[in-house]
């Protein structure tokens, strides 16, 4: 299986140059953020106010771990449901995010806000939040700290495992996939 | 009469939060390294070795499997002949998920209004329990912590008698092609069949305490089982939904006698990371 090295942040060019059913690893700086978060970007991107991170060519991780024990980096930290966060989506990418990580379907509006604004959408494996975070060499709090899990984490990661679902050419790998192999 | 302490429940309850989380069972564990053996597509294959990795992981560093450490989910057998002391069985069991989830460093996931506020309870109680009362003089408890996101994908349809095995088919593999990769694939799937509209999504749920690779008693179910499991893994969503042979893990399907004019049916989806545990006191 044929594996390409992705650095974090993104540009343009990194976004254009991966398809639907390509495998990652990501190296670099991503940040997380689940719903919460999200309604709260959201309502100051309504008033018109800064956000508390810089999105240009950022990836934004769906995540809420379990806490970490002594010693330990970050909890177990696998991807959520990213369905939940396709309200505040297409707003994020208008902003300059490059991505996002997370799992499961997302709406048309999203696909489609891939496409206008150059992003990608990526699948890390659901329920492989041990191994995940070992992949997680650093973790900090910077923004939200009352949200607890939820709060917006800055990650250092490092051959961070992913597959892109939606490229920037509308290509949706749960279609393309799941035809492949029916029968 | 036996006497048995509440202290002694919360301590089992304690410990099987903990076990349940951190180590994968042995059943869903051997499921795994057959599936990437049958597993065909690339990527599919991939996704499960990494699942295989996670468990070993998980184990060693004392990680949990998954971040979702779920709702706590009992069914109690309580044999008549115990007397409990020292307390209700709810406060028992409650006081162990209190324990188990801070001890063993577990995700607190439970919101106590569920519409309004939302404010997390901070221990993840209270847990979901089923209590039967049975014969004799022993305790069984099983405990399953339920992800969020395979449960979501779940549902309970009233079906015509007249919709027969066919109807129940129909309801099962829809069902399952709908949520896709929402459920984390390859997944469990738990059936209820018959009752009534409450007890049929409990059966459901029962469904899934069954170890894998212990098929229903009845031949008939057992075989409908194994015909409902190929079609779902003929839906080619695969490992995680990026496509391939390996949808489901297994198929477990439970029974109830039913109204004359009722074909309850539901159907609650658990991912990979099928976590159950159980005990006898």
């Amino acid at each position: 299986m044929e594996v390409k090295r992705l650095k974090a942040p993104l540009s343009d060019a990194d976004v254009l140059a991966l398809k639907a059913g390509d495998n990652v690893l990501i190296s670099g700086v991503i940040y997380t953020a689940r719903d919460a978060a999200h309604k709260k970007l959201v309502e100051l991107l309504d008033r018109g106010e800064p956000l508390p991170i810089n999105l240009q060519g950022q990836l934004i991780y769906y995540v809420g771990p379990t806490p970490a024990r002594p010693g330990q980096t970050i909890g177990s930290a696998g991807p959520t449901t990213s369905g939940r966060m396709d309200a505040y989506t297409p707003r994020l990418l208008e902003q300059g995010m490059k991505g996002c990580i997370g799992k499961g379907f997302r709406k048309p509006a999203v696909i489609e806000a891939l496409q206008k604004y150059k992003g990608l959408y990526l699948a890390a494996v659901g329920g492989a939040g041990a191994l995940l975070s070992k992949r997680v060499k650093k973790c900090e709090v910077v923004a939200y700290p009352e949200l607890g899990a939820e709060a917006i984490h800055r990650l250092e990661v490092e051959d961070f495992p992913a597959t892109v679902i939606n490229d920037a050419y509308g290509n949706d790998l749960y279609v393309t996939g799941a035809k492949a192999y029916a029968r | 009469m036996r006497e048995l302490a509440g202290a002694e429940i919360s301590a089992q309850v304690a410990q099987m939060c903990r076990e349940a989380n951190i180590y994968l069972g042995e059943d869903v564990y051997r499921a795994l390294q057959q599936a990437v053996e049958r597993e065909e597509s690339p990527t599919g294959k991939e996704v499960l070795r990494q699942l295989i990795e996670n468990v070993a992981i998980a184990r060693g560093e004392q990680i949990p499997i998954c971040q979702d450490t779920g709702f706590a989910v009992f069914f109690v057998e309580w044999g008549q002949e115990v007397h409990l002391t020292g307390g209700t069985l709810e406060e028992a069991i409650h006081e162990g998920v209190r324990r188990g989830y801070e001890e063993g460093f577990l995700r607190k996931s439970i919101v106590d209004d569920p519409l309004r506020k939302r404010v997390n309870t901070g221990d993840n109680t209270p847990a979901v329990i089923h209590l039967r009362l049975v014969a004799g003089d022993k305790v069984k408890i099983a405990f399953a912590p339920k992800g969020g996101g395979s449960e979501n994908m779940s549902a309970v349809k009233m079906l015509n008698p007249s919709d027969g095995v066919d109807g129940v088919i129909n309801f099962v593999v829809s069902h399952v092609r709908e949520a896709g990769p929402n459920p984390c694939p390859p997944i469990v799937v738990g059936v209820g069949i018959g009752g009534t509209f409450d007890m049929v999504a409990v059966l459901a749920k029962k469904a899934l305490f069954r170890p894998l690779g212990q098929p229903h008693p009845d031949p008939f179910f057992a075989a409908l089982e194994q015909q409902v499991l190929a079609k779902i893994n003929d839906l080619g969503i695969g490992p995680q939904g990026f496509g391939g042979r390996i949808t489901a893990l297994a198929v477990h399907i439970e029974t109830f006698p039913s109204h004359i004019a009722s074909m309850a049916a539901a159907v609650n989806l658990n991912c990979h990371a099928c976590r159950h545990v159980e005990r006898v006191i």
